[in-house]
């Protein structure tokens, strides 16, 4: 058999952790193969060693059958592998082509020949159906197209194994059913994926086969056909998942947030949300299910205080809230889960231990007249480390040296521990593996059940429903249908964000 | 742990070496004897009192320029106005110390608190500016700077004197200057205005690292999207640390103004206190500690390389090639660190190889 690429033993050490333990991966020619595992499984590690970022301790690495030495992004890219990272790494004010040339322009005497730049790149974007426009400035364009630009800056360097890293975090579901097509007709023209995730039902519907990394060991490589997820599941984490969360029926009580009439424009001055209303109980979670740009981020930064609302009414607990300050709206009993943890969750060159009093680090007991009180804040640290399982070296280590799924967890320890009346959660689970969602979910039910309002927006219609008692549809700034989850189905769900009223959508 | 703090103590210690050995280099290639350079460098710093004494009170104000650049650089702000507002404070001490009669204990007081709120107020004009309509500070600071110049030029001229160029002497009721430590280096013009620079570096660790204010003044800095998301007032950290920035170089003024001199004169250009204080801010990685440091290294330089031309016979021009290199490597320590890592990691490959060779035998 031949196999493009062959990671025979991989062993790689960081100080004080082994992140790769003779792990092999072997990789055949025209195939997407999945690499999964939990957040800090090592899977990135590898990859950044077949991508040549780090140096293997120990182990064999083989392109194409010849063995090879990878010691630079640069001499990776010469074998024909690219790499598309989960963070974009593209110039917002450059177009699309001078994006995918950047490194490498086409000269014509001392200028750069971009009209033969663009007709290459509109070539290879209609060859696998990319339809990317090459004049486009970057930022004019959504996360999807510019995953696509991504993707296409790989082929344009002729890149025949693409390592692509959890490519559908930042997607719509709409952009994923778009992304696993171009996946399939990249693999049709011969090329090998890499496809880094911890979503199982992509790799159901896209992988070929798929090779299991648990704690920095490799665990088997299986084929999709004959595995399940919860087989793949439970072989990422070591032990049985449940995949339906297990709740109980909701006992809502009195009304905790209403919102009536509420306007709210965004930074271009134009109406996002258009007299929403909208109430949340205590004792029940209710779902804001839509496609994202529909208001949903209006709606929350309002509701929070981080964005002026026009006209209309937001009360907390029978008292208004609206326009006023963050920490009065704390104050109020509210917390928040942000949607961007890095941009708004966390001061990532804080300790986790500061992070973890962001709002409350000016109130007794963390701090006196004057000063920090170091020792009660580390204490605090160490029981949310301790009750919310949150994987770190130590309370001040620092928040940026956390995985994904830790860092989220600490945030979610801080705005749970301050026992709020409203839990406002905007995408809780993003880019988590299932043990971390499971853990998550868990938690937001819980507080369900001690009586705490909970308002959840998510783009992700399985958590909707899985999570949700109430689901309130968000269309064009407005909220246009409420239904029960289980009087509804994903169908109708996806007809009713897509702007069909609910009359419509059960003839 | 223990073994990096250690190795990072190294790192500024290993780039004066190579600072020097780039200097000796230059007065080489000159025909210049480098060891009798920089032994008149060294002598020109320490060799007597009076030389200790001068190498201290040019110390004094850049601790103090270096901790204002330093303070607003923890905030996120770029604070280029420390030149002027050293003016304002200069010419704010002066003021007091010329026009007031009064009793030392409340002169001398006085004549620094003065000093300090000049240079916060401003120092908070640009942070005001750039938190309520987003004017960028770097601009307005460097504005404030020709505006500070020349208003305090104008101010001695018409205000403080009759036309003339420079303001009468300070009271000795609000002078820096002590009997005990002139006394300690005779004819130096030291003055006790290093204490207060090294309170005011107490101060600045204490406030930035301990206190709730520093926290705050800290999250905006690294990430003002999650601070105001935490309840922090963004624009009000701006304006305070862009004041409390003033203020240190309001203080650095001070010491010019009550203690080295006694006196301001017309300024023809820039004292440059403060432009030195961007570059002691950021060699001293904006730490009280590194602040201390490096303007104890830019004082020490200054100073005694005004003895090399002296004893040394080296041209003034090559004295400030050979400081700058100086302070260059420092600064550039993060090539320092890389070629360790490169040395350590071939010294790991080489006992590796030499380990396997052994196995396979």
């Amino acid at each position: 058999m031949d196999y493009v690429i062959e990671m025979l033993d991989i062993r790689k050490e960081f100080p004080g952790v082994v992140a790769n333990n003779n792990i092999n991966l072997q990789v055949k020619k025209g195939e997407i193969h999945a690499l999964l595992g939990e957040n800090g499984a090592g899977k990135s590690t590898l990859m950044n060693v077949l991508f040549g970022i780090y140096q293997p301790e120990k182990g064999q690495i083989r392109v194409q059958g010849k063995d090879v030495n990878i010691t630079s992004p640069n001499i990776a890219n010469d074998l024909g592998i690219g790499m598309v990272h989960q963070h974009f790494m593209l110039v917002d004010t450059f177009t699309v082509t001078e994006n995918i040339v950047l490194g490498s322009e086409p000269k014509k005497g001392l200028k750069v020949n971009i009209e033969d730049a663009e007709k290459e790149v509109k070539r290879i974007s209609d060859q696998y159906g990319l339809k990317v426009d090459p004049k486009a400035l970057v930022r004019d364009i959504s996360v999807g197209m510019q995953q696509r630009v991504e993707i296409l800056k790989m082929l344009y360097r002729k890149a025949d194994i693409l390592i692509l890293d959890e490519p559908t975090a930042v997607l719509t579901p709409q952009e994923i059913d778009e992304l696993i097509q171009i996946m399939k007709s990249l693999v049709k023209e011969g090329k090998s994926i890499i496809l880094i995730t911890h979503k199982l039902n992509e790799i159901m519907s896209v992988a070929d086969r798929c090779t299991v990394i648990r704690r920095g060991e490799g665990i088997e490589t299986v084929d999709v056909s004959q595995s399940s997820t919860s087989e793949l599941a439970s072989m990422m984490v070591g032990r049985d998942v449940s995949f339906k969360t297990e709740k109980t029926e909701a006992t809502p009580k009195e009304p905790v947030l209403e919102v009536n009439d509420l306007v709210v424009k965004d930074i271009r001055n134009v109406d996002m949300v258009r007299g929403l209303n909208l109430q949340v109980r205590k004792g029940e979670i209710v779902g804001i299910a839509g496609v994202d740009g529909n208001g949903q981020s209006e709606l929350i930064e309002a509701i929070t205080g981080l964005r002026k609302a026009e006209s209309g009414k937001i009360l907390l607990n029978n008292q208004s809230i609206m326009n006023l300050k963050p920490r009065e709206i704390y104050n109020h009993g509210l917390s928040h889960i942000p949607q961007d943890r890095h941009k708004y969750g966390l001061v990532l060159d804080y300790p986790v231990a500061e992070n973890m009093v962001l709002q409350t680090y000016y109130q007794k007991p963390f701090s006196s007249k004057w000063s920090l009180n170091f020792k009660e804040i580390y204490n605090h640290a160490k029981r949310l480390i301790q009750e919310y399982d949150v994987r770190t070296p130590s309370e001040s280590t620092l928040a940026r040296s956390l995985s994904g799924g830790n860092q989220q967890k600490a945030i979610i320890g801080r705005e749970v521990d301050r026992s709020p009346d409203l839990l406002i959660a905007v995408q809780p689970t993003r880019g988590l593996d299932v043990g971390a969602i499971e853990f998550i979910h868990k938690k937001l039910i819980e507080e369900r059940d001690k009586g705490r309002a909970v308002l959840l927006v998510s783009f992700e219609l399985d958590e909707i429903m899985n999570l949700s008692d109430r689901i309130a549809v968000i269309y064009e700034g407005e909220i246009v249908a409420d239904v029960k989850p289980h009087e509804t189905n994903n169908d109708e769900l996806g007809l009713l964000m897509a702007g069909s009223n609910k009359k419509e959508g059960e003839a | 742990m223990k073994l990096q703090k250690l190795t990072g103590a190294w790192i500024p210690v290993v780039s004066i070496i190579f600072g020097l050995l780039a200097g000796a280099i230059i007065m080489l290639l000159f025909g210049y004897n480098p060891l009798a350079g920089y032994i008149a460098l060294w002598n020109g710093a320490f060799e007597t009192p009076y030389f200790t004494g001068e190498t201290i009170r040019l110390i004094t104000p850049y601790i103090l320029s270096g901790l204002a650049v330093a303070f607003a650089f923890r905030t996120g702000l770029l604070n280029i106005g420390v030149e002027g507002q050293v003016l304002v404070g200069w010419l704010a001490s002066v003021w007091v110390g010329t026009e007031f009669s009064l009793p030392m204990a409340i002169h001398l007081p006085l004549a620094v608190i003065v000093a300090i709120l000049a240079g916060g107020i401003w120092g908070f004009i640009p942070g005001y500016l750039k938190a309520k309509y987003q004017v960028h500070e770097v601009i307005i600071t460097i504005m404030m700077n020709y505006i500070a110049l020349y208003s305090v030029n104008a101010i001695i001229r018409n205000v403080l004197t009759d036309r003339d160029d420079r303001t009468e002497n300070v009271a000795e009721t609000a002078s820096l200057k002590v009997s005990w430590l002139s006394d300690l280096m005779p004819n130096s013009n030291v003055h006790a205005g290093i204490i207060l620079a090294l309170v005011a570096a107490l101060f600045y660790w204490y406030f930035i690292e301990k206190t709730k204010y520093g926290f705050e003044l800290k999250a905006v800095g690294y990430n003002p999207h999650a601070s105001q998301y935490a309840g922090m007032s963004v624009k009000r950290n701006i304006m305070l640390s862009m004041a409390i920035s003033g203020g240190f170089a309001g203080l650095a003024g001070a010491m010019e103004g009550i203690g080295n001199f006694g006196y301001m004169t017309l300024n023809n250009g820039f004292t440059n206190i403060g432009f030195d204080g961007i570059a002691i801010a950021l060699l001293g990685g904006n730490t009280a500690v590194g602040v201390v440091l490096a303007a104890g290294l830019f004082g020490v330089l200054k100073n005694g390389a005004l003895n090399m031309p002296l004893s040394a016979g080296v041209p003034h021009e090559l004295v400030d090639i050979i400081t700058a290199l100086i302070i260059f490597f420092v600064a550039a320590s993060y090539m320092i660190i890389l070629l360790r890592h490169k040395l350590i990691k071939l010294y790991t490959d080489f006992k590796n190889k030499s380990k396997k060779g052994g196995a396979n035998k």
